[in-house]
Protein backbone atom coordinates (compact mmCIF):
# COMPACT_ATOMS: atom_id res chain seq x y z
CA UNK A 1 0.00 0.00 0.00
CA UNK A 2 1.19 3.45 -0.88
CA UNK A 3 0.77 6.22 1.38
CA UNK A 4 0.55 9.64 -0.35
CA UNK A 5 1.37 12.60 1.74
CA UNK A 6 0.98 16.05 0.96
CA UNK A 7 2.72 18.85 2.60
CA UNK A 8 0.80 21.89 2.62
CA UNK A 9 0.25 25.81 4.33
CA UNK A 10 -0.88 27.92 2.68
CA UNK A 11 0.90 30.64 3.50
CA UNK A 12 4.84 30.62 2.03
CA UNK A 13 8.09 30.51 4.12
CA UNK A 14 6.39 28.64 6.58
CA UNK A 15 9.10 25.95 6.02
CA UNK A 16 6.63 23.38 3.85
CA UNK A 17 10.33 22.24 1.98
CA UNK A 18 12.35 21.87 5.09
CA UNK A 19 9.42 19.50 6.37
CA UNK A 20 9.22 17.64 3.08
CA UNK A 21 12.60 16.69 3.06
CA UNK A 22 12.67 15.85 6.47
CA UNK A 23 9.62 13.81 6.87
CA UNK A 24 11.45 12.27 3.54
CA UNK A 25 14.92 11.52 5.30
CA UNK A 26 13.00 10.69 7.98
CA UNK A 27 10.86 7.92 6.48
CA UNK A 28 13.83 6.68 4.70
CA UNK A 29 16.16 6.28 7.55
CA UNK A 30 12.98 4.04 8.67
CA UNK A 31 13.47 1.95 5.73
CA UNK A 32 10.69 3.34 4.08
CA UNK A 33 10.75 3.46 -0.11
CA UNK A 34 10.06 7.20 -0.25
CA UNK A 35 9.55 9.61 -2.99
CA UNK A 36 9.64 12.72 -1.93
CA UNK A 37 7.82 15.35 -5.65
CA UNK A 38 8.50 18.77 -5.92
CA UNK A 39 5.20 20.29 -6.96
CA UNK A 40 6.24 24.04 -7.11
CA UNK A 41 6.81 24.24 -10.83
CA UNK A 42 8.83 27.60 -11.85
CA UNK A 43 10.21 28.03 -8.50
CA UNK A 44 11.83 24.83 -7.67
CA UNK A 45 13.82 24.58 -4.15
CA UNK A 46 13.50 20.87 -2.72
CA UNK A 47 16.66 19.62 -4.84
CA UNK A 48 18.42 22.34 -2.62
CA UNK A 49 17.31 21.91 0.50
CA UNK A 50 18.06 17.80 -0.48
CA UNK A 51 21.21 18.90 -2.19
CA UNK A 52 20.94 16.98 -5.17
CA UNK A 53 20.59 20.66 -7.00
CA UNK A 54 23.66 19.35 -9.39
CA UNK A 55 22.05 16.25 -10.29
CA UNK A 56 18.69 16.98 -12.09
CA UNK A 57 18.35 16.15 -15.47
CA UNK A 58 15.04 15.51 -15.79
CA UNK A 59 11.88 16.95 -13.92
CA UNK A 60 8.51 15.96 -13.09
CA UNK A 61 7.00 18.08 -16.04
CA UNK A 62 9.36 15.95 -18.39
CA UNK A 63 7.80 12.96 -16.99
CA UNK A 64 4.54 13.85 -17.18
CA UNK A 65 4.82 15.16 -20.84
CA UNK A 66 6.42 12.03 -21.79
CA UNK A 67 9.97 13.56 -22.62
CA UNK A 68 11.76 11.19 -19.62
CA UNK A 69 11.14 8.43 -18.38
CA UNK A 70 10.03 8.23 -14.45
CA UNK A 71 13.26 6.15 -13.72
CA UNK A 72 15.29 8.49 -15.54
CA UNK A 73 13.55 11.80 -13.79
CA UNK A 74 13.68 9.99 -10.12
CA UNK A 75 17.15 11.24 -8.07
CA UNK A 76 18.39 8.60 -5.99
CA UNK A 77 20.01 10.21 -3.08
CA UNK A 78 23.24 9.86 -1.42
CA UNK A 79 22.40 9.26 1.86
CA UNK A 80 19.63 6.64 1.74
CA UNK A 81 19.30 3.69 -0.78
CA UNK A 82 15.77 3.71 -0.78
CA UNK A 83 14.65 7.64 -1.16
CA UNK A 84 14.24 9.06 -4.57
CA UNK A 85 14.07 12.94 -5.59
CA UNK A 86 11.44 13.97 -8.52
CA UNK A 87 12.55 17.62 -8.95
CA UNK A 88 10.04 20.64 -10.44
CA UNK A 89 10.47 22.16 -14.01
CA UNK A 90 12.40 25.67 -13.04
CA UNK A 91 11.48 26.67 -16.85
CA UNK A 92 7.97 25.59 -17.36
CA UNK A 93 4.73 27.52 -15.55
CA UNK A 94 2.46 25.72 -13.29
CA UNK A 95 -0.13 24.50 -15.43
CA UNK A 96 2.46 22.38 -17.25
CA UNK A 97 0.91 20.00 -14.59
CA UNK A 98 -2.09 18.18 -15.15
CA UNK A 99 -4.10 15.98 -13.12
CA UNK A 100 -4.32 13.07 -15.40
CA UNK A 101 -0.17 13.49 -15.86
CA UNK A 102 0.36 13.33 -11.82
CA UNK A 103 -2.00 10.84 -11.72
CA UNK A 104 -0.37 8.81 -13.86
CA UNK A 105 3.27 9.62 -11.95
CA UNK A 106 1.65 9.00 -8.60
CA UNK A 107 0.26 5.43 -10.16
CA UNK A 108 3.37 4.50 -11.52
CA UNK A 109 5.27 5.13 -8.41
CA UNK A 110 2.88 3.05 -6.44
CA UNK A 111 3.07 -0.19 -9.21
CA UNK A 112 7.15 0.26 -8.38
CA UNK A 113 6.53 -0.31 -4.87
CA UNK A 114 7.24 2.76 -3.22
CA UNK A 115 5.32 2.96 0.61
CA UNK A 116 5.40 6.49 0.75
CA UNK A 117 5.13 9.63 -1.80
CA UNK A 118 5.69 12.85 0.06
CA UNK A 119 4.31 15.55 -2.28
CA UNK A 120 5.98 19.34 -1.59
CA UNK A 121 3.11 21.75 -2.34
CA UNK A 122 4.21 25.24 -3.53
CA UNK A 123 2.30 28.40 -1.09
CA UNK A 124 -1.18 29.50 -2.29
CA UNK A 125 -4.36 27.65 -3.06
CA UNK A 126 -3.75 27.76 -6.93
CA UNK A 127 -3.03 24.88 -9.56
CA UNK A 128 0.30 23.33 -8.34
CA UNK A 129 -1.16 23.23 -4.75
CA UNK A 130 -4.35 21.88 -5.91
CA UNK A 131 -2.30 19.34 -7.60
CA UNK A 132 -0.10 18.62 -4.55
CA UNK A 133 -3.40 17.42 -1.89
CA UNK A 134 -5.66 16.43 -4.48
CA UNK A 135 -4.10 12.40 -4.98
CA UNK A 136 -3.13 12.41 -0.73
CA UNK A 137 -4.47 10.03 1.97
CA UNK A 138 -2.78 12.20 4.40
CA UNK A 139 -1.64 15.68 4.89
CA UNK A 140 0.30 17.73 6.99
CA UNK A 141 -0.34 21.30 7.09
CA UNK A 142 2.82 23.46 8.49
CA UNK A 143 1.72 26.06 11.35
CA UNK A 144 4.07 29.10 11.95
CA UNK A 145 2.03 30.10 15.78
CA UNK A 146 1.20 33.32 13.98
CA UNK A 147 -2.06 34.63 12.91
CA UNK A 148 -1.77 34.89 9.40
CA UNK A 149 -0.37 30.98 9.08
CA UNK A 150 -2.66 30.03 11.04
CA UNK A 151 -5.76 31.72 9.07
CA UNK A 152 -4.28 30.01 5.82
CA UNK A 153 -3.97 26.84 7.17
CA UNK A 154 -7.98 27.02 7.73
CA UNK A 155 -8.42 27.83 4.69
CA UNK A 156 -6.11 24.63 3.73
CA UNK A 157 -8.19 22.53 5.95
CA UNK A 158 -10.89 23.49 3.89
CA UNK A 159 -9.92 22.39 0.82
CA UNK A 160 -8.59 19.30 2.14
CA UNK A 161 -11.91 18.47 3.14
CA UNK A 162 -14.10 19.47 0.12
CA UNK A 163 -11.64 19.64 -3.35
CA UNK A 164 -9.77 16.01 -2.77
CA UNK A 165 -9.73 12.58 -4.44
CA UNK A 166 -10.87 11.68 -1.08
CA UNK A 167 -13.30 14.21 -0.56
CA UNK A 168 -15.35 13.03 -3.95
CA UNK A 169 -15.27 9.83 -2.77
CA UNK A 170 -17.13 10.77 0.78
CA UNK A 171 -13.83 10.16 2.63
CA UNK A 172 -11.73 11.75 4.14
CA UNK A 173 -7.94 13.15 4.37
CA UNK A 174 -6.02 12.03 7.37
CA UNK A 175 -5.30 15.80 8.59
CA UNK A 176 -2.31 16.57 11.00
CA UNK A 177 -0.91 19.93 12.64
CA UNK A 178 2.58 20.32 12.28
CA UNK A 179 3.99 23.50 14.35
CA UNK A 180 7.24 24.96 13.05
CA UNK A 181 9.72 28.34 14.55
CA UNK A 182 8.20 27.19 17.37
CA UNK A 183 9.59 29.33 20.83
CA UNK A 184 8.70 28.27 24.45
CA UNK A 185 10.25 31.15 25.93
CA UNK A 186 8.05 33.69 23.83
CA UNK A 187 4.98 31.48 24.63
CA UNK A 188 6.09 31.38 28.25
CA UNK A 189 6.31 35.12 28.14
CA UNK A 190 3.05 35.11 26.37
CA UNK A 191 4.17 36.43 22.91
CA UNK A 192 3.46 33.57 20.76
CA UNK A 193 0.30 31.08 20.62
CA UNK A 194 0.81 27.62 22.18
CA UNK A 195 0.57 24.60 21.03
CA UNK A 196 -3.14 24.52 22.71
CA UNK A 197 -4.10 27.99 21.19
CA UNK A 198 -3.12 26.28 17.50
CA UNK A 199 -5.03 23.36 17.82
CA UNK A 200 -8.26 25.02 19.54
CA UNK A 201 -8.71 27.68 16.98
CA UNK A 202 -7.88 24.86 13.82
CA UNK A 203 -9.43 21.85 16.12
CA UNK A 204 -6.97 19.60 14.98
CA UNK A 205 -4.16 17.62 17.02
CA UNK A 206 -0.69 18.10 16.70
CA UNK A 207 1.91 15.55 15.31
CA UNK A 208 5.28 17.76 16.02
CA UNK A 209 6.44 20.44 17.31
CA UNK A 210 9.99 22.04 15.84
CA UNK A 211 11.20 24.86 18.03
CA UNK A 212 12.76 27.46 16.28
CA UNK A 213 16.33 26.83 15.70
CA UNK A 214 19.66 27.81 13.72
CA UNK A 215 20.28 24.45 12.78
CA UNK A 216 17.49 24.63 10.14
CA UNK A 217 19.16 27.66 8.27
CA UNK A 218 22.75 25.32 8.87
CA UNK A 219 21.33 22.35 7.40
CA UNK A 220 19.89 24.35 4.20
CA UNK A 221 23.28 25.75 3.56
CA UNK A 222 24.71 22.58 3.76
CA UNK A 223 22.00 20.74 1.42
CA UNK A 224 21.38 18.17 4.33
CA UNK A 225 17.56 18.18 6.09
CA UNK A 226 17.81 18.92 9.52
CA UNK A 227 16.58 15.93 10.75
CA UNK A 228 19.57 14.45 9.74
CA UNK A 229 21.72 16.44 12.53
CA UNK A 230 20.29 14.43 15.39
CA UNK A 231 22.18 16.50 17.47
CA UNK A 232 20.03 19.51 16.87
CA UNK A 233 16.30 20.02 18.51
CA UNK A 234 14.72 20.54 15.55
CA UNK A 235 16.40 17.54 14.37
CA UNK A 236 15.27 15.24 17.05
CA UNK A 237 11.56 17.03 16.89
CA UNK A 238 11.43 15.89 13.08
CA UNK A 239 12.37 12.58 13.96
CA UNK A 240 9.38 12.53 16.65
CA UNK A 241 7.20 13.44 14.03
CA UNK A 242 8.10 10.78 11.56
CA UNK A 243 7.48 8.41 14.34
CA UNK A 244 4.01 9.44 15.10
CA UNK A 245 3.15 10.00 11.55
CA UNK A 246 3.98 5.84 11.39
CA UNK A 247 2.01 5.54 14.31
CA UNK A 248 4.29 5.19 17.18
CA UNK A 249 3.84 7.37 20.23
CA UNK A 250 5.76 9.75 21.57
CA UNK A 251 6.13 12.74 24.06
CA UNK A 252 6.18 16.14 23.23
CA UNK A 253 9.86 17.53 22.97
CA UNK A 254 11.43 20.78 23.57
CA UNK A 255 8.05 22.73 24.02
CA UNK A 256 8.35 23.44 27.64
CA UNK A 257 10.59 26.55 28.70
CA UNK A 258 13.80 25.28 30.28
CA UNK A 259 14.04 26.10 34.29
CA UNK A 260 15.85 28.48 35.06
CA UNK A 261 18.12 29.41 38.08
CA UNK A 262 16.94 30.86 41.46
CA UNK A 263 19.02 34.35 40.12
CA UNK A 264 17.06 34.66 36.98
CA UNK A 265 14.34 34.05 38.78
CA UNK A 266 14.43 36.51 40.91
CA UNK A 267 15.64 38.89 38.76
CA UNK A 268 13.75 38.06 35.71
CA UNK A 269 16.49 37.61 33.74
CA UNK B 1 8.05 35.47 36.96
CA UNK B 2 10.71 38.13 38.02
CA UNK B 3 10.47 39.81 40.90
CA UNK B 4 10.58 42.89 39.20
CA UNK B 5 8.34 42.01 36.32
CA UNK B 6 5.31 44.09 37.67
CA UNK B 7 7.47 47.01 36.80
CA UNK B 8 7.38 46.17 32.81
CA UNK B 9 3.98 46.73 31.05
CA UNK B 10 2.80 43.52 30.75
CA UNK B 11 0.62 42.92 27.01
CA UNK B 12 -0.20 39.65 26.51
CA UNK B 13 -0.07 39.62 22.80
CA UNK B 14 -0.86 36.01 22.13
CA UNK B 15 -4.28 35.63 23.75
CA UNK B 16 -5.12 39.02 21.48
CA UNK B 17 -4.20 36.96 18.88
CA UNK B 18 -5.77 34.24 19.48
CA UNK B 19 -9.01 36.23 19.91
CA UNK B 20 -8.69 37.76 16.40
CA UNK B 21 -8.18 34.38 15.25
CA UNK B 22 -11.22 32.66 16.35
CA UNK B 23 -13.62 35.27 15.37
CA UNK B 24 -12.06 35.80 12.01
CA UNK B 25 -12.07 31.57 11.25
CA UNK B 26 -15.38 31.09 12.63
CA UNK B 27 -16.48 33.69 10.20
CA UNK B 28 -14.91 32.21 7.39
CA UNK B 29 -15.90 28.86 8.18
CA UNK B 30 -19.43 29.77 7.72
CA UNK B 31 -18.95 31.61 4.68
CA UNK B 32 -16.84 29.04 2.99
CA UNK B 33 -17.12 25.91 4.96
CA UNK B 34 -19.58 23.85 6.53
CA UNK B 35 -19.58 22.93 2.77
CA UNK B 36 -18.04 19.37 3.45
CA UNK B 37 -21.27 17.63 2.37
CA UNK B 38 -21.38 19.68 -0.87
CA UNK B 39 -19.13 17.36 -3.06
CA UNK B 40 -20.27 13.87 -2.02
CA UNK B 41 -24.10 15.64 -2.17
CA UNK B 42 -23.62 16.85 -5.84
CA UNK B 43 -22.12 12.92 -6.89
CA UNK B 44 -25.00 11.20 -5.46
CA UNK B 45 -27.52 13.75 -6.72
CA UNK B 46 -25.70 13.21 -10.55
CA UNK B 47 -26.60 9.31 -10.10
CA UNK B 48 -30.35 10.13 -9.11
CA UNK B 49 -30.48 11.93 -12.22
CA UNK B 50 -28.93 10.32 -14.62
CA UNK B 51 -31.46 7.14 -13.70
CA UNK B 52 -33.72 9.34 -15.15
CA UNK B 53 -32.35 11.92 -17.60
CA UNK B 54 -28.96 11.15 -19.74
CA UNK B 55 -26.92 14.51 -18.25
CA UNK B 56 -23.28 15.35 -18.45
CA UNK B 57 -21.00 14.93 -15.49
CA UNK B 58 -20.88 18.64 -15.31
CA UNK B 59 -24.39 18.98 -15.21
CA UNK B 60 -25.19 19.37 -11.74
CA UNK B 61 -24.02 21.90 -9.72
CA UNK B 62 -24.83 22.53 -5.97
CA UNK B 63 -24.02 25.69 -3.96
CA UNK B 64 -24.63 27.52 -0.64
CA UNK B 65 -25.60 31.09 -0.91
CA UNK B 66 -26.25 33.41 2.03
CA UNK B 67 -29.49 34.81 1.66
CA UNK B 68 -29.97 37.73 4.38
CA UNK B 69 -29.68 35.65 7.50
CA UNK B 70 -30.71 32.26 5.96
CA UNK B 71 -28.28 29.50 4.14
CA UNK B 72 -30.06 28.48 0.62
CA UNK B 73 -29.27 25.45 -0.61
CA UNK B 74 -28.93 26.08 -4.20
CA UNK B 75 -29.31 23.29 -6.97
CA UNK B 76 -29.15 23.83 -10.81
CA UNK B 77 -29.38 21.50 -12.74
CA UNK B 78 -28.76 21.69 -16.97
CA UNK B 79 -30.71 19.19 -18.92
CA UNK B 80 -29.17 18.07 -22.01
CA UNK B 81 -30.46 20.18 -25.69
CA UNK B 82 -33.55 18.36 -26.71
CA UNK B 83 -32.94 18.64 -30.39
CA UNK B 84 -29.14 17.72 -29.83
CA UNK B 85 -30.36 14.31 -28.41
CA UNK B 86 -33.08 13.75 -30.62
CA UNK B 87 -30.21 14.06 -33.76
Amino acid sequence: MTEIIVVTSGKGGVGKTTTSASLACGLARYGKKVAVIDFDVGLRNLDLIMGCERRVVYDFVNVIQGEASLRQALIKDKRFETLHVLAASQTRDKDALTKEGVQKVLDDLAADGFDYIVCDSPAGIEKGAFLAMYFADQAVVVVNPEVSSVRDSDRILGLLASKTRRAENGERVKEHLLLTRYSPARVDAGEMLSIGDVEEVLGLKTVGVIPESPDVLNASNKGEPVILDLESPAGQAYDDAVARLMGETRPMRFTQLEKKGFFSKLFGG
Amino acid sequence: MGLFDFLRAKKNTASIAKDRLRIIIAQERSALGGHDYLPLLRRELLEVIRKYVNVDVDAVRVDLVKDGEHDVLDISVALPDQRASAA
